[in-house]
Formats: C-alpha cells, sequence, structure tokens
C-alpha cells in the first residue's frame, strides 16, 4: 500500500470518528425519541464506512461481507424502531 | 385509529427481502473458506423473516408461510446428529468428515465436504430458534389485543 493512500484513510478514519462522536451527542442529547433513532441509523452508516477504511488499511477482502451486514441490520433496526414509535407494536397481528 | 397505508415500506420490503435471502444463502456457502457459515446464514434468513413479518403483519404471513418455525429446530438438530452417525457406516469415529473433488457439470471442478450437512442443520436450528422466540414475544401482546376486541 502506498504512503499515500495510508495517509488518506488514516485522516479518513478520524473524521468519520469526529462525526460519529457528534452523532452520539444528538443519540445521548436528542430531545425526542426520533432524532436518537435518526442518530443511531446513521451511526450504522458510519460503522460501514469505517469498516471499508479498515478494509484498504488491513489489505483484505473479508471485512466486504461484514458491510453489507452492517446496512441489512441498521435498515431492519430503523424499520422496527420506526413501526414501534408509530404504532407501540412492532409485529401487529392483523392489518390490512 | 386511522388506517395506516405503508406502500413505500412493503415495496421495499419486497425488493429487499430477495437481496437478504440471496446474501445469506452466500453467507451459508461461502462458509468454508470465507467468513460466513450456518450460523450467520442462518441468521441472515431470520432477519429478512422478521422483516416481512414487520411489513406485513402476522395475518397475511400465516396465509403465506404456511409451516410452523418450531419444526425447524427437531429438522435441525436432526440433520446435524446424522451426519455425525453416517461416519459409522464408513467404520470412521463420530463427526468424521471427509471431502472430494467432483466434475459438475455447470460449476465444472467443485470441492464438496460433508461438513456443508452439518452446516445445514446449524442453520435450520437458528432460524427455528430465533424465529420462535421473535414470533412468540410478538404473538402474546396480539393476542391480549384480539382477546379484548372480543369482549
Amino acid at each position: 500500500m502506498t504512503s499515500l493512500l495510508s495517509t488518506v484513510s488514516t485522516i479518513c478514519i478520524i473524521v468519520i470518528a469526529i462525526s460519529t462522536l457528534f452523532l452520539l451527542y444528538r443519540a445521548i442529547k436528542g430531545p425526542s425519541n426520533p432524532d436518537r433513532a435518526v442518530a443511531l441509523d446513521t451511526i450504522g452508516i458510519n460503522l460501514m464506512a469505517i469498516a471499508g477504511i479498515l478494509a484498504i488499511k488491513l489489505e483484505t477482502q473479508y471485512f466486504n461481507d461484514i458491510i453489507l451486514l452492517i446496512g441489512i441490520l441498521a435498515f431492519i433496526g430503523t424499520v422496527a424502531i420506526a413501526k414501534f414509535l408509530e404504532k407501540g407494536v412492532i409485529i401487529e397481528r392483523n392489518r390490512d | 385509529m386511522q388506517r395506516s397505508n405503508d406502500l413505500i415500506l412493503k415495496t421495499t420490503t419486497t425488493i429487499i427481502v430477495f437481496i437478504i435471502m440471496g446474501f445469506s444463502i452466500y453467507l451459508f456457502f461461502a462458509g468454508h473458506n470465507a467468513p460466513g457459515g450456518g450460523f450467520i446464514g442462518g441468521l441472515m434468513t431470520s432477519g429478512a423473516l422478521v422483516l416481512l413479518y414487520v411489513s406485513y403483519g402476522f395475518k397475511t404471513m400465516e396465509r403465506v408461510i404456511r409451516f410452523d418455525f418450531k419444526n425447524f429446530i427437531p429438522i435441525g438438530l436432526l440433520i446435524a446428529v446424522l451426519t455425525g452417525v453416517g461416519s459409522f457406516f464408513f467404520g470412521q469415529p463420530f463427526l468424521s468428515h471427509t471431502d472430494a473433488y467432483f466434475e459438475l457439470p455447470i460449476l465444472g471442478h467443485t470441492h464438496l465436504a460433508t461438513a456443508i450437512l452439518f452446516d445445514l442443520g446449524v442453520y435450520f436450528t437458528v432460524v427455528g430458534v430465533t424465529m420462535t422466540i421473535i414470533l412468540n414475544i410478538a404473538a402474546d401482546e396480539g393476542e391480549e389485543e384480539l382477546s379484548k376486541q372480543n369482549m
């Protein structure tokens, strides 16, 4: 790996970590629950980015599955939280 | 309470569930040489099923999926035990696994191992246990609501 790529990926990880810290502030402080849900969803997206840059830094392909996995889990979790906030139940008995 | 129209959620679910199912089958078969295997494949399959249940509700899913997920647990455990017992027929110790190379019509030169049968047992057990836990916890609340409506 060239030194330029290494430097750039290190800077990118630092920037994403700072962004995750701000999102953590929103998730803790957030006045309402939807704020926290959106903050947690975005933390999941940032985790995908960190895993991708880490895969570049460690020069491995095996993190690519994990990126897709985090994306799917973040989507399912956000849908479940949104359903709970809107209706109070996540899996309804009967819906037309 | 007014009825909600979740058109976007239902449409995205029908597309995304196919992607998650394909990804779970990929993870299941990738387990021999890459990260993956029966456990994470089963969890991904149950994730796709949970997404279907969340966006369509119990009543529709009971019409779509007829079988009971509780039956998956004994089926998976039986497959796992039978792959262990199968090594007795060849005079080998319990849970001995073997592999061979085959010339398949489409896939070509393929490395097939009997460990995938054990993984299949793990897969079925994980799907059965996860779906049983989630659906029973969810159904508790729903039945309470249903009996309240009937009263």
